[in-house]
């Protein structure tokens, strides 16, 4: 790495962790998934009673704590699903256009280094920043657990725990790219955001309502009908980074998800309810994390190219 | 005149050249924006790039840059090709937009530290350039203050420093002067001024204010519609421009009426009469005339209350080419 670069990444990383939008989101997303998970702790015997339905294995309370919810308030992994994003967002928005606006980027360009310094500078700082925030929140939340129960989480729980926390940094950089994307081709930052809050919108609520409608799931018809309605139904809805991200999740803290496509009676007969082993359930959600890594590439590389053939003089707005 | 036009032109030759532009164009779309440029600007001289807005001036500086590829011609500064490595070229030379920004949320001080950061400089060295710097543009005072609080004067003067910090050899200056009142332009111009002279630094500066341009530069070039039209001292553009007409006369009389105005017209050795106000007209001359207009306003009757010989200036030698341009 180059020391112009070094530099930027080490301002860029200070602006963050000094920014107001970036405190008040994770403030945000700390409180309420801490407050998710310690309701849910105080009634564990209820939610592993709930649970005990499966008779073999290990019982997950750390992974319980995470996914279930006491009825009032939503769990811990619904608040991260649904706040991530915006932290990814808020993050990234104004990344090119704010500098462009204050005519601090013709500046930093008259200066000796690349241009990709820049716009990588601002990727990798966010990346790292969130990335350590919710790595932190996990930890965090993990030692909460661990005063409250009054016995430590197995190794399995912490392994399935911090590639979660992995994961949720892998898509919530997919929004981000989208963001450094936003914030190149909208001059105003306010455009930038109501786009990106718009996209999100759109995939965390709507679109899995359109897939439903476009390629609804056959519930009558030939078996090789049925089960070329749920393919398409699976294709469409794995378009959206949201559904992507769910699938992982749900299969990395629920380890008694064994599959994500149909299964047919034939392969389930016999089988025993135990939970999967941990390389298992990464196996099996591994073309999601590669999914959502092209994701965030593909939209990074076309950022990438468009903020390289940008004519400065277009930056001036 | 012999003599001076030997002078010149022994100067250039004992003189290196850091920037030159060589049948440089710039095409947008259909729009040429700079057309068949060719420039050279010498080691420690101030330069004067004069035009209207829109004339290809910011553009003409970013190809400088290496942050726009001419569509033709070669840009070579310090003897390094701009626009194949313009991180080479950009180690050496200071640019200040015309609408410096700055991060607002950092104080002046932290600003400039990290430009040179980013230059190379250590962190003891960035400290020690950024007081220093601070020092000289008289910004010493409001060092600690957020950037964001700075009125248009400051952050100018903030430009300077920040273009100053990497140690340039040449810096470039896109209106400088724009925005800030004339006590603050006076003090920034003569601080440019100091620093070329005490530097030994390059100064190319544009900007469409005649005066600021004629008062600190030694070369001036006519930038208009992409095309430099001139280049030389003012002196010269004076010389080649009013060949036939190098005196200018100012004057006031009342009544000044077209019958008036005809007669000096016959006066022998009058080329041009341009009315200014109704009172009020500017001819322009082959010879010392004034003794015989004078004389021609008092024998029409007239109250003669100034008559003013004046040289000419960057005003009239702007004009003109304007003038040249309309009626082509």
């Amino acid at each position: 790495m180059n020391r112009a670069r070094e530099v930027l990444l080490k301002k860029e990383i200070a602006d963050h962790i000094h920014s107001w939008r970036f405190n008040i989101l994770i403030a945000l997303i700390a409180l309420t998934a801490t407050a998710s998970m310690v309701t849910v702790a105080q009634t564990i015997r209820d939610v592993l009673a709930k649970a005990s339905d499966q008779p073999f294995g290990e019982v997950f309370v750390f992974l319980q704590m995470l996914t279930a919810s006491n009825g009032r308030l939503p769990s811990f992994l619904a608040f991260v699903t649904f706040l991530a994003p915006l932290l990814g967002i808020a993050m990234t928005f104004d990344a090119i256009s704010s500098e462009r606006q204050k005519g601090t980027l013709l500046r930093l360009l008259a200066q000796p280094l690349y241009r990709d310094d820049i716009i990588l500078a601002k990727w990798l700082s966010s990346l790292f920043v969130m990335t350590v925030f919710f790595l932190a929140l996990g930890f965090f939340v993990i030692g909460l657990g661990i005063l409250i129960f009054g016995l430590p989480p197995s190794f399995e729980e912490v392994l399935r725990i911090v590639v979660f926390l992995v994961v949720t940094a892998l898509y919530v950089a997919v929004w981000m790219s989208l963001g450094i994307l936003f914030s190149l081709v909208f001059r105003q930052g306010a455009t930038s955001v109501l786009a990106a809050l718009a996209m999100w919108l759109f995939f965390t609520l709507f679109y899995p309502m359109i897939v439903d409608v476009v390629a609804p799931v056959k519930q009558t018809g030939t078996p090789d009908e049925i089960f070329s309605s749920i393919a398409w139904h699976q294709g469409l809805s794995r378009l959206s980074p949201a559904t992507i991200y769910d699938e992982a999740t749900t299969t990395l803290l629920t380890p008694s998800v064994r599959a994500l496509g149909p299964l047919s009676l034939e392969q389930l007969v016999g089988a025993i309810p135990t939970p999967l082993p941990f390389l298992e359930s990464l196996l099996l959600i591994w073309p999601q994390i590669v999914g959502l890594l092209a994701m965030s590439v593909i939209l990074f590389a076309i950022s990438f190219t468009l903020f390289m053939r940008q004519d400065i003089r277009s930056t001036r707005a | 005149m012999e003599q001076r036009t030997s002078r010149a032109s022994n100067q250039s030759s004992s003189r290196t050249p850091v920037i030159q532009l060589e049948n440089v164009s710039k095409q947008y779309g259909f729009k040429t924006a700079v057309d068949q440029l060719n420039l050279t600007i010498y080691e420690g001289e101030v330069f004067g790039l004069l035009g209207p807005n829109g004339a290809g001036k910011t553009t003409t500086i970013l190809m400088l840059l290496g942050l726009i590829e001419p569509s033709q011609g070669k840009a070579t500064v310090l003897g390094i090709d701009a626009t194949r490595h313009p991180l080479q070229v950009k180690k050496h030379v200071g640019y200040l937009p015309d609408d410096v920004g700055f991060y607002e949320d950092l104080t002046g001080r932290e600003n400039l530290r990290l430009t040179a950061r980013l230059n190379g400089l250590s962190e003891e060295e960035a400290d020690e350039a950024a007081q220093t710097l601070l020092q000289r543009v008289g910004l010493e005072e409001a060092a600690d203050q957020k950037a964001g609080t700075y009125s248009r004067g400051m952050r100018q003067r903030l430009g300077l420093a920040d273009t100053l910090i990497k140690r340039p050899k040449i810096i470039v200056l896109d209106e400088p002067t724009l925005g800030i009142d004339p006590e603050g332009v006076r003090a920034f111009l003569s601080l440019i001024r100091t620093l070329s002279a005490e530097e030994g630094i390059t100064v190319l500066l544009s900007s469409h204010h005649l005066h600021q341009v004629q008062a600190i530069c030694d070369r001036v070039g006519l930038f208009i519609d992409g095309r430099l039209l001139a280049v030389g001292t003012i002196a010269e553009l004076a010389h080649n421009l009013f060949k036939d007409a190098p005196y200018q006369l100012k004057v006031e009389a009342d009544p000044l009426d077209d019958t008036l105005l005809a007669t000096l017209q016959k006066l022998p050795g009058i080329t041009a009469i341009e009315r200014l106000s109704s009172t009020a007209a500017r001819l322009l001359a082959r010879e010392h005339v004034a003794p015989f207009v004078a004389e021609a306003i008092i024998q029409h009757h007239s109250k003669l209350y100034t008559l003013e010989s004046s040289a000419i200036g960057l005003d009239e030698i702007y004009h003109r080419y304007f003038e040249g341009r309309e009626g082509a």
